[in-house]
């Protein structure tokens, strides 16, 4: 029994209703260049599938209200004391609903690396200037879909109503209140009502989370992808084959599925197995959270840890006139900061195309090393936000290793502007060696060929 | 060349060890009678406090506010002890923050538990002896089975979270390290809500009474082992740990992934 | 009979080895590159593929065995992860062993110039019949720009967004007596000095921001209050908003030197950023980022010895935001 006989009934079938033969046909042999760094796009893409899958059966457990509940469950140290049905609802599915743990585990697990596969992908972008023309609009995208998944991993785990998050929630109350002009108006609109805000404001994170987000996460990956393929990836220039007009790489069927699938599959693997093996947000041990309750070692989630850096950096002042408050003091941290990284990512490839001058379309990836300058900027970049993220782990970096916390600041404080300009300057000065070397290298082989040519030449013309 | 770097490893580390065990240590190190009685005793006690603890806590627990010089080359300095009881007296001695040769020396420079650097003899003599001085409290003897786990949790988050962690993993105040409290014994963990040892606020009957105290030491005692169902714990302390999973094993775990499928340069 | 025909049929489909046909183009040139057979890997695969079954399998076995309280997560996590990576480990050997290697090229598209200038030209014939575009499209820009700020309107009704009066409402007032967590009223002989309390207006929503105070007692020869809140506090017992003028978070901490001598004098330290307030000298800030002293109540002992207010705060609580006023006394 041949299979193409098996498979032409389906195959005839689908092209007589959709007429997509011929599009079927250009998508099988559509060119994917070959580099292991090119994959991580996609596992940020597994690791959100992941998200929804888990995402819809958490949704079906979960209890947006914050009425008031008393907690009799099998959990003792919890038992009759009053909390909110949301956190209840958490509970009860951590504890009396068979696979609830783990799936809420991997949705949590699955959130974090989300966002570190979309951060490794941003630098490998950056770091390889694929952000530039024709893929402007790819990288803003890119940079939306960040920022949003950042808000919506905050909003994810604040749902919950634990000491821990319901914390988090304060802060963010802190930082909008302290927004110029708006705060104030801001702050009321999205809690409805001075901290902790009407009931509905719990309602409104949980739309925003299950729905808002996810559709306009969704939609821009859609576009994201759609964009990459009508300008096809970048490829590295690994043989003088590759150019910027004419993309070599391996072909979707059968060559990519495969591999994509196997990439899949793995990041399935890897998420199952944290959620499994390591726990994740134990919100049973934080407890219900109360506005005049606070635990130590209260932190956000990895990827919102340089906006608590920046906020315990930042000096006491506010920006006074007499006795009236002009901007409260989280903006810097907390507003400002972020803004400015969004910013400054944003505008990166024109003013790339402003400072180099080179407005021409690139389809051929930059090694680092080829582009000096702009690595420098991007590690050195890096660095700065990087710091201020290690500042905000200074306490329990005191607590563990008796680093004292004073002089931790007075050292970030200073190093958080210091390293990045010497690392600048180093990575420049290695990118710049690296290629000399290489040039060296390349002249000596062609001055060993020449030798060689000439040796020969010698020898054939000595008498004989 | 290799054993050359080998000896210079170790004298550095006994000079460097040499430093900080001496800075921790009463200078003179702990003072004894040339004969010790074979049971505790108040005169012991007596002996004991006048060789190590008069220099600082002056004499009959009376304190010394005005930096002195004392016995050893330690300047003395040390708030009284009259009136402190049993209480305080076991407490201080049992976890080693006393005796102390520096009187600006905080926990946070101290290893608790591991520099008791008194026989249990001598600690009772010792407690005999400061109760002695004038009418305090008595050592407490809590009854964790009694109490009830629930309110233990409500009066830690109430109290004692802030500063020592919802799970008692320890932490930061301005100007101090706050203690874990995984291997705190039931009594110190009573004696430590009712003295308020160095920075730490106290609380008495008034506030927290001897029965949310046994509630609270059911729950302390309870953060030992916390309730992990999830998995590896990583800590308790929540999200440091879990970034540090996401980064270290899941991020090479994945490019490995990457690495595996995709191609490398010059292959 | 019929049924054992079907899964004979069925084995023989999985099973019987496969002809392969190559189905050529009228060119005889194959699309898809030939690549030798490698019966090892196929092998390699089933068995991978076998395994990922058991995993799969486990995981439901697991599930259905335990009850929810005694499952283990561990279990479920490497059976489910376990069916996954198999799988991937599957494919990986097909992706690497039993499909080709092939390269094809392409072009990157290149800027369509005449596509662009022909979609130009049909929009600007589209609009032969248009006399006064300018005016049109100034019109419709109007239109369309007051039904999207109509459409945005609504959204005012999310919070009271034009004024910012409630923020500065506390349940607090002269005579508003002092609770603790479980509504027993705060005697004044009762707070000792070396403690710190959390207390309520009496019946009051506890989670309201401007409701938990934090109260401490300390000697009143310490004390460094401003000449107008000398009576602010009785015994030496002042109080203060529990919540942290900087981001919001409880002051949850309270450090109490019992040396004064060598030690901090006591402070009020909020576990978010580390803000520290001096509750001797009006809940100045000594540390940490805050910007704002915290807000103090002023107390007065009644006639029971109870603690009550004596008045609202000296301030807005909570985080500060733009034209909050510090030296502000609220509405009694």
């Amino acid at each position: 029994m041949s299979s193409s006989d098996a498979l032409r009934d389906p195959v005839r079938f689908i092209d007589e209703r959709t007429a997509s033969a011929p599009l079927i046909r250009k998508v099988m042999r559509y060119a994917f260049p070959d580099h292991w760094s090119f994959l991580l796009g996609e596992v940020a893409l597994y690791a959100f599938i992941v998200l929804i899958a888990t995402g819809i059966y958490l949704a079906l457990f979960y209890n947006d209200s914050t009425a008031h509940t008393v907690y009799h469950g099998p959990y003792q140290p919890l038992d009759g004391q009053e909390m909110s049905a949301a956190y209840k609802s958490v509970l009860d599915l951590s504890f009396t609903v068979k696979a609830g743990l783990l799936m809420r585990q991997t949705h949590h697990w699955a959130a974090d690396v989300f966002l570190l596969a979309i951060v490794l992908h941003l630098m490998r972008v950056f770091f390889t200037g694929a952000f530039r023309k024709p893929r402007e609009l790819t990288w803003i995208i890119g940079l939306v879909m960040l920022f949003t998944a950042l808000l919506e991993g905050f909003l994810g785990y604040s749902l919950v109503d634990d000491l821990l998050s319901g914390m988090g929630i304060a802060i963010a109350y802190g930082v909008a209140l302290s927004i110029p002009l708006i705060g104030g108006p801001l702050a009321l609109a999205i809690w409805g009502a001075p901290f902790p805000g009407k009931p509905a404001f719990f309602s409104r994170m949980y739309i925003a989370h299950v729905f808002l987000f996810p559709i306009l996460i969704g939609t821009l990956i859609a576009v994201h992808l759609a964009l990459v393929a009508a300008r096809h990836h970048t490829q590295f220039r690994e043989t003088p084959r590759h150019t910027d007009r004419r993309l070599i790489g391996i072909p979707t069927f059968p060559g990519q599925v495969p591999r994509s699938l196997a990439l899949m599959f793995g990041t399935f693997a890897l998420l199952f197995f944290l959620g499994g093996l390591i726990q994740i947000n134990p919100i049973w041990l934080w407890g219900p959270y109360h506005t005049y309750l606070g635990t130590n070692g209260a932190q956000p989630d990895w990827y919102l840890g340089w906006l608590i850096g920046a906020l315990r950096l930042m000096p006491s002042f506010d920006v006074v006139i007499g006795h009236v408050t002009l901007i409260p003091n989280p903006f810097w941290g907390g507003a400002l900061f972020p803004l400015l990284v969004l910013a400054v990512l944003a505008a990166f490839p024109w003013v790339e195309r402003r400072l180099t001058g080179d407005r021409r379309a690139h389809n051929l990836a930059d090694r680092p090393r080829d582009a000096p300058t702009r690595t420098a900027f991007g590690v050195a970049f890096l660095t700065w936000v990087f710091l201020i993220f290690v500042f905000g782990a200074a306490d329990r970096l005191f607590v563990l290793f008796g680093l004292n916390y004073d002089l931790q600041l007075y050292v970030f404080r200073i190093g958080i502007w210091v390293v990045p300009l010497f690392l600048f300057f180093l990575t420049r000065r290695i990118c710049r060696d690296l290629q000399a070397a290489e040039r060296t290298a390349h002249l000596q082989e062609e001055g060993e060929e020449q030798a060689e040519r000439e040796r020969s030449v010698v020898a054939s013309q000595a008498p004989g | 060349m290799k054993r050359r770097s080998g000896s210079l490893l170790a004298v550095m580390a006994i000079l460097l060890g040499g430093a900080s065990a001496a800075q921790a240590q009463p200078q003179s190190g702990i003072v004894r009678p040339t004969y010790e009685p074979r049971y505790p005793s108040r005169e012991l006690g007596a002996e004991l406090y006048a060789g190590n603890c008069a220099t600082c806590h002056g004499i009959a627990g009376q304190g010394i506010t005005h930096p002195r010089p004392g016995a050893g080359g330690v300047l003395g300095q040390g708030p009284p002890l009259r009136g402190v009881g049993a209480l305080a007296a076991d407490f201080y001695l049992r976890t080693g923050y006393m005796p102390l040769a520096n009187p600006h020396a905080e926990p946070e420079d101290l290893q608790q538990g591991d520099r008791v650097l008194l026989s249990d003899k001598e600690i009772r003599s010792l407690v005999s002896y400061v109760a002695s001085l004038a009418p305090g409290p008595a050592i407490p003897t809590p009854d964790p089975g009694a109490g009830n786990i629930s309110m233990g949790q409500q009066l830690f988050a109430e109290h004692c979270a802030g500063c020592h962690q919802i799970v008692g993993r320890g932490g930061f105040v301005t100007g101090a390290r706050v203690p874990e409290l995984q291997t705190v014994p039931a009594t110190q963990i009573a004696e430590a809500v009712r003295i308020g040892p160095y920075l730490m606020p106290r609380f008495s009957t008034q506030q927290i009474s001897d029965a949310q105290l046994n509630d609270i030491v059911k729950y302390v005692l309870s953060v030992r082992h916390p309730d992990n169902r999830g998995g590896w714990g990583i800590g308790n302390i929540g999200p440091i740990p879990e970034g540090l999973v996401t980064w270290w094993i899941a991020g090479p775990l994945l490019i490995g992934l990457c690495l595996l499928l995709g191609k490398r340069f010059g292959r | 009979m019929k049924p054992l025909r079907w899964l004979l049929a069925l084995l023989a489909w999985l099973f019987g080895r496969r002809r392969a046909k190559a189905k050529q183009g009228e060119s005889g040139e194959r699309i898809v590159p030939a690549g030798a057979p490698n019966r090892g890997a196929e092998n390699l695969v089933l068995v991978l593929l076998g395994i990922a079954t058991l995993f799969a399998v486990g995981f439901i076995v697991t599930y259905a065995e335990f009850g929810p309280l005694e499952l283990p997560n561990e279990l479920l996590g490497v059976c489910l992860g376990g069916a996954c990576l198999f799988i991937a480990l599957a494919l990986t050997v097909v992706a690497k062993r039993l499909v080709v290697t092939e390269e094809v090229e392409e072009e990157y598209p290149t800027e369509n110039e005449e596509e662009q200038a022909k979609v130009l030209e049909i929009i600007h014939e589209s609009g032969s019949r248009f006399t006064r575009k300018r005016l049109l499209v100034g019109a419709a820009t109007a239109a369309g720009g007051a039904l999207g700020l109509a459409a945005l309107t609504p959204a005012v009704s999310l919070g009271p967004l034009w004024y910012t009066r409630p923020l500065d409402e506390t349940p607090w007032y002269r005579g508003r007596r002092l609770v603790d967590v479980s509504e027993n009223p705060m005697v004044a002989e009762d707070i000792e000095i070396g403690s710190f309390y959390t207390a309520f207006p009496e019946g009051a929503d506890q989670d309201e921001l401007a409701s938990s105070i934090v109260v401490v007692r300390l000697h009143e020869g310490g004390l460094q209050l401003p000449a107008a809140r000398r009576t602010w506090a009785p015994l030496g017992i002042v109080a203060y908003s529990k919540i942290c003028t900087h981001a919001g978070c409880a002051i949850a901490l309270y450090r109490k030197p019992t040396f004064p001598v060598v030690e901090p004098h006591a402070a009020l330290i909020c576990p978010c950023h580390y803000s520290t307030f001096d509750p001797a000298r009006a809940g100045a800030v000594i540390y940490g980022p805050a910007g704002r002293p915290l807000p103090q109540l002023p107390l007065l002992i009644d006639s029971a010895g109870t603690l009550r207010a004596a008045g609202n705060f000296s301030g807005p609580v909570g985080p500060s935001w733009w034209g909050v006023r510090d030296s502000k006394a609220l509405n009694e």
